[in-house]
């Protein structure tokens, strides 16, 4: 168990990262322009962040 | 089943029911009789003479002249700021009209009635490209090409719709969407078969040789001659979504060059408003993006039933025209609409998607979830007074509209 942990580990540190970027895309523009495979999931805080219309989105269903 | 979904399920039931049927054409005091004399109506939700763009002036002292209430468009402009014409938004009267949507009594309206639930709904026919009034277009030019609709096209097209029984509409808009249009900036397909659907009985019902030549002329050369079907098409399916308790669906959204206009079901016929924004797009040779009018008219009907902007996968094309990219992402716009929407409409389907429907219902718990606004695909206006179209483009709806309207649905239900 301990040995496959310490591979993972290596394999993460030593193989080519395939990326999944959630949110601000200028992270993934900069991983795509080194040529790392990434891809950039469009995402942002219900409501905008606005915590009281996402209250009030929660209580009538979405 | 939440008590909005069960609602909005209703919603979509009606939408997807409606049978929308072109009966006739007649002159819109006949059709709307509360239309009375001195009385304007106007697209977007209701604005006073002193905050209207340069555009909606501009119809409407056009449109005073052509009804004979000013001699000139100068005395025009001062009878409408003289609070003498009564001004109201089209969709108060069961109606719609593209752009700056002037509508008045003498003016020949589309009827379309939706057999479903046995509603009509009214739109002015086309004018063609170019200068025209629905850009804010007001000369000789624009007013002589009024009086000709209005004595020879609206009596020859209700004559021969009457002789044909109809034009069933709902078909017109599936082999549309096959064959690349959207119905918003592309009408190039549903205006050529709703030719080929009105010219034999034209051809039975117009004597004069040379005016039906007119005639065929003047729908065969215009690209855009279905935008107003489709509109009045849109209108006659919206109504009977209005008013269902707790709906979250939006029954129509609206500009009238200053303001967004939103309405949503359960909150009836209340308007929630915020400030027009400006397309992106291109423009046509000699104009720029100094010279555009914000976003304005009631065409926005179109993508409240899933055409237009929702429906740009259809129309590759449009999205070179209206400057969204290339024509590979055309798609995209599409996809992104399902995230908003309450489900698809199965009988209008766009081949692009592998036959996915049009995404239908905009949900405003999903628009202020997500901040993904409704797309909508436009031409732009010149912001000064006569001067007519100047490129197309793409908008998003302002998304303060759907927050002010999730807050009112709120306090509807009782939720805090």
């Amino acid at each position: 168990m301990a040995d496959a942990k310490k591979n993972s580990a290596e394999n993460l540190l030593n193989a080519r990262p395939a990326v999944i970027n959630i949110g601000l895309e200028g992270f993934a523009r900069d991983l795509a322009a080194q040529g790392v495979p990434v891809v950039h999931v469009e995402w942002s805080p219900p409501a905008g962040g606005d915590a009281d219309l996402a209250k009030l989105l929660a209580k009538l269903g979405a | 089943m939440h008590r909005i979904d069960q609602a909005n399920q209703e919603a979509l039931r009606r939408m997807l029911a409606g049978e929308p049927i072109l009966v006739d054409v007649i002159p819109a005091a006949k059709a709307i009789p509360s239309l009375k004399d001195r009385t304007i109506l106007h697209a977007g939700p209701p604005i006073g003479w002193q905050y209207m763009c340069g555009p909606l002036q501009g119809a409407v002292a056009g449109i005073i002249v052509f009804e004979r209430w000013a001699p000139d468009l100068a005395s025009a402009s001062l009878l409408a700021d003289s609070g003498a014409i009564d001004f109201h938004p089209n969709h108060h009267f069961d109606a719609v009209g593209p752009m700056t949507g002037m509508t008045t009594k003498s003016q020949p309206v589309m009827v379309v009635e939706n057999r479903t639930f046995g509603n009509r709904a009214y739109c002015t026919i086309n004018e063609g490209l170019g200068k025209v009034m629905r850009f804010g277009g007001n000369d000789a030019e624009v007013l002589t090409r009024l009086a000709w609709i209005r004595d020879l096209l609206g009596p020859a097209m209700g004559a021969a719709l009457r002789d044909k029984g109809g034009i069933r509409l709902k078909p017109l808009i599936a082999r549309g969407l096959t064959m690349g249009d959207e119905m918003h900036q592309r009408n190039v397909a549903c205006s050529g078969l709703f030719l080929r659907e009105l010219a034999p009985a034209l051809s039975r019902t117009v004597a004069d040789r040379k005016t039906l030549a007119e005639i065929l002329s003047f729908i065969g050369g215009n690209d855009q001659f279905f935008l107003n079907i489709a509109m009045v098409l849109g209108k006659a399916i919206m109504d009977p979504v209005r008013g269902i308790e707790g709906s979250s669906v939006v029954t129509a959204m609206s500009r009238n060059g200053t303001d967004f206009g939103i309405r949503v079901s359960a909150t009836g016929d209340d308007w929630f408003v915020a400030p027009v924004e400006m397309p992106k797009g291109l423009y046509f040779p000699g104009f720029t993006a100094e010279d555009a009018n914000p976003d304005i008219g009631d065409s926005t009907i179109v993508e409240t039933i899933g055409l237009g902007g929702f429906a740009t996968a259809a129309a590759p094309a449009v999205a070179g025209f209206v400057g969204a990219g290339a024509a590979s992402e055309a798609a995209n716009f599409t996809r992104a609409m399902a995230e908003i929407t309450v489900g698809e409409n199965p009988g209008w389907t766009i081949p692009a998607l592998d036959y996915r429907g049009v995404p239908t219902g905009i949900d405003i718990r999903l628009v202020v979830e997500t901040g993904i606004a409704p797309t909508i695909n436009t031409g732009i206006a010149h912001k000064k007074p006569g001067v007519g179209q100047v490129g197309a483009g793409v908008v998003r709806a302002p998304i303060d509209c759907f927050k002010q309207a999730l807050v009112a649905l709120a306090a509807r239900l009782g939720v805090t």
